[in-house]
């Protein structure tokens, strides 16, 4: 598909090249981070290049309080948000159903509901698919009713995401990946180069004009603790499938080693981020989508949080309610991927991807 | 903190040059009062545009390469100042530049490597993260943690002596604020379009001035009135050609307009004026301030076919656009056959040979006045671009003398506990011309002086 074969609303894209193109004629922001070495490669800013400048831009707000233009200025510069709203913009149109995104990534209210339904879907199967036996969690709810449940409900999100990102991987302009591109992004996303100040002074998120390397470090523990827990759900379902060992496992077990301190990350992490994002210029990110970054980042935090307190309840009467609560938040947030700002993961890594030297 | 009734030192501006000089005197345990006549999200006067600082050093230095020694330093001085320079002052400020590197990254400034299309500088200036905003932030933020006060939005208009010293200055507002020293590192007079006009003559109303509006000079007059001996021409300002729809003040570097060596520029009435292909643009761009300047109206255009294109830095306007010459003429407010005709005969003096945008290549025409004598390729290939350029503003040379304590000099003889740094006092070292990244070393290296001086006076 050509670049100008895409329908792009007027707004977002339009205003962000503008800001790029005083960029461009600036320059002085080229230390921060991979965005302006990218723009200044370029030939044309057509929509693709927007876009994809766009995804690489992790609002570390560098270029915000460094920058000569800032309102009330006549040039208006305020990049952070200009990006953030192609951003935003391209999450809530690429995926379906659109009314679904833009419902859940700008209400916390309608995270909070879905989470409450989630709980009420898992109280009642908790109810209702009572096994006859079984050990640990299996105890209340079978492996089979558990498999059933969730396994369509991570599936079938990641199809919807994966589809999203076909039509933003040709929108930017990715084309065929090369193994260096995997490594080089993979480096990039792993140490957040993007938001280290381009010299590991950290970014201007919560502290105005000065630096601080809180934001990584609490989106570090957010996205490592994520990724553990992952892991340690992926490396029991192999014992169990593979070694045919079945859950409960002990402290010392690979899913315990992962997931505990997965799920203590998790927790600082996204409490980490909350309480920064309170401290930070609403200003300098996308409009109208507070509540719903809170509410998912919420969503995160008790998921981590529930799952903690579970592994700690083992044995006591408390287990069954916070099973219920656990799997019940599990449920609305694999359900939420596609529509919640879960989804910034999967495309600031394709944007990574295509970001090329 | 309490505000004592007499600071030790008071210091006048916001910029680089009295950020350096608060800093300083508050290491030195002085209590400070920073006195910035812009609201806090201007604070910072020109300094907040600047990119780099020229920096004299003996092997690497941060992100400086190679070696950049003093003599080859005083030469290039010499070279942009015709010898309009205080040599001891132009020394001193050279020299001291080295240590002011390692000074201003202990004290939070961060430099990058040159940017991108000015990699010529990489040896001679380092060039600040994020640009001159960022540097004036991280000082704000280090004088905050010193102790150093700061208000906003306080103009200084009278800075009143008694026998040779300072006593106390009075803010527009009428408040007055008594102190043991002063430093004055307010900048130049470039943002008073009227004191302009009276120098240069009434085609200066016509000029943008690149930088921040709160250079007027107030204190500067102030100090001249009361006898305190000048230095540096009244009546010049270093001027650069700067893309003519730019706002009137503070529009800063990315108005620059590059395309001028494979231009032709026309003025208003569609006629040549000066060779576009003298050199390569970093050297010529200074003067193209005042050969506009000099054409009716303070205006001229820069006329390019679509063989230009990449060939210079992005501008920060997209060009006015047309697949005809007459319809850029219209577009552009220029008589048509005029035009036309200076283009045809322009195209006609093109000679056959090979074309090398980056370095000079002798590609010269023949037969017309004036001769462009680099890079002269026909205009011929629609679409034509265009831009218009005004004389932009950078600073004025007017100034008052320092010695090299960077005391004031006043009718007779120094005055006691009055200092001065940055433009306000640069005259004396840069009296013509401009070298890269000078402004911000004669701040540096003065506004240092003057704030470990008024401290060491005040106690
Ligand atoms: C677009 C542009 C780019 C430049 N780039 C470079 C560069 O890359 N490198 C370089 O070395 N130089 C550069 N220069 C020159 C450089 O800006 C100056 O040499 C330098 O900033 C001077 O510093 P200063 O502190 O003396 O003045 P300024 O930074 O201009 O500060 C003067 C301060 O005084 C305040 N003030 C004025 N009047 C009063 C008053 N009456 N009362 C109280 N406060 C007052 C102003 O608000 C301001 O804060 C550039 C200039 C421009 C315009
Ligand atoms: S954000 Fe501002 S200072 Fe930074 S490159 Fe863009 S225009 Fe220049
Ligand atoms: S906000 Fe940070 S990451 Fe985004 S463009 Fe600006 S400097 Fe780069």
């Amino acid at each position: 598909m050509r670049d100008d074969q895409i329908v792009y609303p007027a707004g977002p894209v339009d205003e962000a090249r503008r800001q790029l193109e005083i960029c461009n004629a600036c320059r002085y922001c080229e230390g921060y981070c991979d965005v302006f070495p990218a723009l200044t490669r370029l030939t044309e800013i057509d929509n693709a290049a927007v876009t994809r400048l766009a995804g690489v831009c992790h609002n570390c707000r560098g270029c915000y309080y460094a920058c000569q233009y800032t309102p009330p200025h006549e040039f208006e510069l305020n990049l952070p948000a200009a990006l953030a709203e192609v951003r935003q913009e391209g999450w809530e149109r690429h995926a379906r159903p659109q009314l679904l995104a833009r419902a859940f990534h700008r209400s916390g209210l309608a995270l909070a509901a879905a989470l409450v339904v989630g709980l009420a879907a898992m109280f009642a199967a908790l109810a209702a698919l009572r096994p006859e036996s079984g050990e640990g969690f299996y105890a209340y709810l079978s492996h089979a009713a558990m498999v059933a449940i969730f396994l369509p409900a991570f599936l079938l999100p990641l199809g919807v995401i994966g589809l999203g990102l076909r039509g933003y991987w040709r929108e930017i302009g990715g084309g065929r990946l090369a193994w260096a591109d995997v490594v080089r992004a993979s480096r990039r996303a792993a140490s957040m180069r993007n938001l280290d100040g381009g010299q590991g002074q950290g970014c201007n998120f919560e502290k105005g004009e000065r630096y601080s390397n809180a934001r990584r470090h609490a989106h570090q523990a957010t996205m490592w603790g994520f990724l553990m827990c992952f892991a340690a759900t992926s490396v029991a379902t192999l014992m169990h499938y593979g070694l045919g060992m079945e859950a409960p496992y002990g402290p010392f077990s690979p899913p315990k080693l992962l997931g505990v301190p997965g799920g203590i990350l998790l927790c600082i992490g996204t409490a980490g981020l909350m309480a920064l994002k309170l401290r930070a210029d609403p200003g300098l990110g996308a409009s109208g989508v507070l509540s719903g970054e809170f509410g998912f980042t919420a969503l995160l935090f008790t998921v981590s949080a529930t799952g903690l307190a579970l592994y700690a309840a083992t044995g006591t009467a408390a287990v069954p309610a916070l099973l219920a609560l656990h799997l019940g938040a599990v449920l609305a947030f694999f359900l939420l991927m596609p529509y919640s700002k879960m989804v910034h993961g999967f495309y600031r890594f394709a944007a990574l991807l295509a970001d090329r030297r | 903190m309490s505000e004592p009734p007499v600071w030790d030192v008071v210091v006048v501006g916001g910029g680089n040059a009295a950020l350096c000089a608060a800093i300083e005197a508050a290491e030195a345990g002085a209590t400070v009062l920073v006195l910035e006549s812009a609201p806090r999200i201007y604070r910072g006067g020109n300094s907040r545009h600047t990119r780099n600082f020229r920096c004299m050093h003996h092997g690497p230095l941060s992100v400086l390469t190679g070696t950049y020694g003093e003599d080859e330093y005083y030469d290039d001085l010499m070279r942009v100042t015709k010898g309009e320079t205080d040599p001891e002052l132009a020394r001193l400020t050279i020299r001291y530049s080295e240590a002011c590197l390692p000074w201003m990254e202990a004290h939070g400034v961060r430099f990058q490597a040159s940017l991108s299309g000015t990699l010529s500088l990489d040896r001679t200036n380092a060039f600040f993260l994020g640009g001159g905003k960022a540097l004036v932030n991280a000082y704000y933020a280090t004088a905050e943690d010193l102790g150093v006060s700061v208000r906003y939005e306080a103009e200084v208009g009278h800075v009143h002596l008694e026998d040779g010293a300072f006593q106390w200055l009075e803010l527009t507002d009428g408040t007055r604020i008594a102190g043991r020293a002063v430093v004055l590192a307010s900048g130049g007079f470039q943002a008073d379009i009227d004191w302009l006009a009276r120098a240069w003559g009434p085609a200066a109303r016509n000029f943008l001035i690149r930088g921040t509006p709160y250079n007027r000079g107030v204190v500067l007059r102030d100090l001249l009135d009361q006898g305190a001996q000048s230095v540096g021409d009244p009546t010049q300002c270093h001027a650069v050609a700067i893309d003519g729809r730019a706002p009137k003040y503070d529009a800063g570097i990315v108005t620059r307009v590059d395309c001028v060596p494979f231009s032709v520029v026309v003025n208003r009435d569609g006629q040549r004026f000066h060779d576009e292909g003298e050199d390569v643009w970093p050297k010529r761009y200074a003067i193209w301030g005042r050969l506009v300047a000099a054409q009716p109206d303070q205006v001229a255009y820069a006329i390019i076919d679509d063989k230009a294109r990449g060939l210079f830095m992005p501008t920060v306007f997209p060009p006015v656009e047309a697949e005809t010459l007459e319809g850029l003429a219209q577009a552009l407010g220029l008589p048509g056959p005029a035009l036309r005709e200076t283009v045809d005969a322009f195209n006609a003096a093109c000679r056959p040979g090979s074309f090398h945008p980056t370095e000079r290549d002798g590609l010269a025409t023949e037969g017309i006045e004036p001769p462009k004598t680099n890079w002269a390729r026909p205009i011929d290939t629609p679409p034509f671009r265009g831009y218009s350029l005004r004389p932009g503003v950078t600073f004025t040379y007017l100034g008052l003398r320092v010695c090299p304590r960077a005391q004031v000099q006043g009718a007779d003889g120094p005055l006691r506990n009055v200092y001065a740094a940055g433009e306000i006092m640069a005259g004396s070292i840069l009296g013509q011309g401009y070298l890269a990244g000078f402004g911000m070393t004669i701040g540096t290296v003065f506004g240092r002086i003057a704030g470990q001086e008024a401290a060491t006076h005040a106690r």
